[in-house]
């Protein structure tokens, strides 16, 4: 007796939903085991990480508020993945739409009306966009491969960042520290309620608008039909590169305005570190939820239970908050391998 | 000389990670993981020489590492058909967490650094070996013929009676010991000590090599200490302290990557020549 794969006549819609919620269920038993291992008691340890942030109303609130830049990212490469269009760089874009829409207040500290919020976000929106296309261009003009070049752009923005808030950009009065001015007045997204700030707002909007135009739109046809038969998309006349670019610039931007919504929020000021690592897990966030601009609404929530409960897992068990970042490669893991069921069947053959 | 030996030690953990991941986009697989194996055989790799003392465990450790995230890659890829770009994210992603979690006791420890031969680390000699023994199966042998037949056209090669799924296997779990090698490399030679993501885009690196070196392995070799070379040369420049800042030397060899293959990819003689033509495509045998 073998198990074989077997392709199914057409896709399983029961397993495209089924599936992130088995992958979930793994996750959360594998999260059981490698708490037991450690020799803490697996149940209470799940409860720490994934029920207690949900009891109080502050903890609900970070979570929102860790949420929206997954979200905003996510939604945007979510598009780029239904394209085939692989950009992984999307940390490099958060920081570079951060450092953009930060120019703002750093430069012209004394500027404060609601002109200068509107001006951090659209440069921080352009930020994103500028250096999500340079893989693009590359891409069309070269056919250099964007996995790779939007990937070391990540790291060149990054190092750029950090000596902007090292050197021109670094706060006079603050005690030689890496760290620019801090924020205050109209350079800082107001809040909606305690602290859930605009960006919630943003990633809400920018989600259902990729929803409506991935569903109803022509572009979004043109989107999925590149994705599935790139063949197809090239005798229906829709250009590949415009495709390659207009994707890279839609989630680009989004990265970037995530990025200014950040330090114009949760941070205030511009650091060395503005991310623990959104760029990367929105890459997860995309899988889990189907690639759909809204499905990442509710998979944005749940990867940012991953940080807050890494969180109150250190703080209340003493386990590292780097347990975060294994559940969510573990979680991608499942994700990947439940969804070959959407596909295929496993059929029983007598060898 | 000792120029030399430096570049050579900036280039050998790139080189052994770009040889094994030649010949596993040669059986037509793309493993984007590369980063997050070398990651866990540099965690393993300090893990196994600190806790026994040995050194050389520790290279046996930092294979064994790199060769169990590969077979993971193996058993989502191959086995279960998922998609080989988004599993190998998934892979460096895993790895990445993973070896900040192993390694978290090891911060700050002392390292033991693999013992020279004449001034010479070992592994420098056996990546130049590694790439001679790789170009010569790859081009001279039934096994290497076998390996390109699967990455070239894996429907012919199973008519043909060949275990494309077997081969490749044994392909991606060499990409892993190699790749967890030069990982083991970083954590034992280069820098005897452990640091959370100390591969810093090394993994990244090693890859646009494979296609820099158009899937030749000589190529790789060639890459690789040019590489070497450029980083160095960021280096020494650094210490002249001509103003300017070390970040943007920092920067310059993820710059140079991205500019080697804008360079490559446009030659387009170059690469299509030696591209596998079933690379990153999923293989289900219909019976």
């Amino acid at each position: 007796m073998a198990l074989v794969l077997e392709k199914r006549g057409e896709a399983s819609t029961t397993m495209a939903l089924a599936s992130p919620v088995i992958a979930l269920a793994l996750t959360v038993i594998t999260g059981g085991i490698i708490f037991a291992l450690r020799g803490d008691n697996p149940f209470s340890a799940l409860y720490v990480y994934f029920v207690e942030p949900w009891v109080e109303l502050w903890s609900v609130e970070q979570i929102i508020v860790k949420a929206a830049p997954l979200v905003l990212i996510a939604a945007g490469l979510s598009v780029c993945y239904l394209a085939n269009v692989w950009n992984i760089g999307a940390e490099g874009q958060f920081t570079a739409g951060a450092i953009l829409g930060g120019a703002i207040p750093v430069l012209f500290p004394e500027w404060q009306s609601p002109l200068t919020l509107v001006a951090m976000l659209v440069l921080g929106t352009l930020g994103g966009m500028a250096w999500g296309a340079i893989p693009a261009y590359l891409r069309n003009r070269f056919g250099a491969n964007e996995i790779l070049t939007s990937l070391m752009l990540v790291y060149v923005v990054q190092l750029f960042l950090d000596w902007l808030v090292r050197g021109p950009w670094r706060d006079p009065q603050g005690f030689n520290f890496p760290k620019s001015i801090t924020f205050s007045g109209w350079q800082l997204l107001p809040n909606l309620w305690s602290s859930v700030h605009l960006g919630v707002v943003f990633a809400l909007i920018a989600a259902l608008a990729l929803g409506f135009m991935m569903a109803r739109t022509l572009k979004g046809f043109e989107i999925r039909v590149a994705g599935r038969s790139p063949r197809a998309a090239r005798f229906a006349g829709f250009s590949e590169p415009r495709t390659v670019m207009f994707c890279f610039l839609l989630s680009g931007g989004l990265a970037g305005l995530a990025g200014v919504a950040e330090i114009a929020s949760v941070i205030g000021q511009i650091q060395p570190q503005i991310s623990p690592g959104y760029g990367f897990a929105a890459i997860i966030v995309a899988f889990l939820g189907r690639l759909n601009p809204v499905g990442v609404i509710v998979a944005g929530v749940l990867l940012a239970l991953s940080y807050i409960g890494g969180e109150a897992a250190q703080v209340s068990l003493g386990i590292s908050d780097k347990i975060s970042k294994v559940f969510q490669g573990i979680l991608l893991f499942y994700i990947l391998a439940c969804d070959t069921l959407i596909l295929y069947r496993f059929k029983n053959t007598k060898a | 000389m000792d120029l030399l030996l430096t570049i050579m030690t900036a280039a050998t953990p790139l080189l052994l990670a770009a040889l094994g991941e030649v010949v596993v986009e040669r059986s037509g697989v793309l493993n984007l993981g590369v980063e997050g194996m070398m990651v866990m055989g540099a965690v393993c790799g300090f893990g196994a020489a600190f806790l026994t003392g040995n050194p050389w465990i520790g290279v046996l450790g930092s294979i064994v590492g790199g060769t169990l995230m590969a077979l993971l890659f193996g058993v989502l890829t191959l086995t279960l058909v998922a998609n080989q770009v988004a599993t190998g994210l998934a892979l460096t992603l895993l790895g990445l967490g993973l070896s900040g979690l192993i390694g978290e006791s090891f911060v700050g420890q002392p390292g033991i650094k693999l013992p020279q031969f004449m001034r010479v680390d070992p592994l420098i000699p056996f990546s130049l070996f590694l790439t001679v023994a790789t170009s010569f199966v790859l081009f001279r042998t039934k096994a290497g013929l076998i390996i390109r037949a699967v990455g070239n056209s894996h429907a012919s090669a199973h008519a043909l009676g060949y275990k494309v799924v077997a081969v490749r296997y044994a392909c991606v779990a060499f990409g892993g010991a190699c790749a967890g090698l030069a990982g083991g490399y970083l954590s034992l030679v280069y820098t005897p000590q452990w640091v959370e993501n100390m591969t810093a885009g090394k993994g990244w690196i090693a890859l646009a090599l494979v296609v820099f070196a158009s899937w030749l392995p000589y190529r790789a070799a060639i890459g690789a200490y040019l590489f070497g070379a450029i980083s160095i040369l960021a280096f020494t420049v650094q210490t002249f302290a001509w103003g300017i800042p070390s970040q943007f030397l920092s920067a310059l060899p993820y710059l140079v990557t991205v500019l080697a293959l804008v360079f490559i990819s446009g030659n387009k003689g170059l690469t299509r020549a030696n591209t596998p033509a079933c690379l990153g495509q999923p293989f289900v045998p219909d019976r």
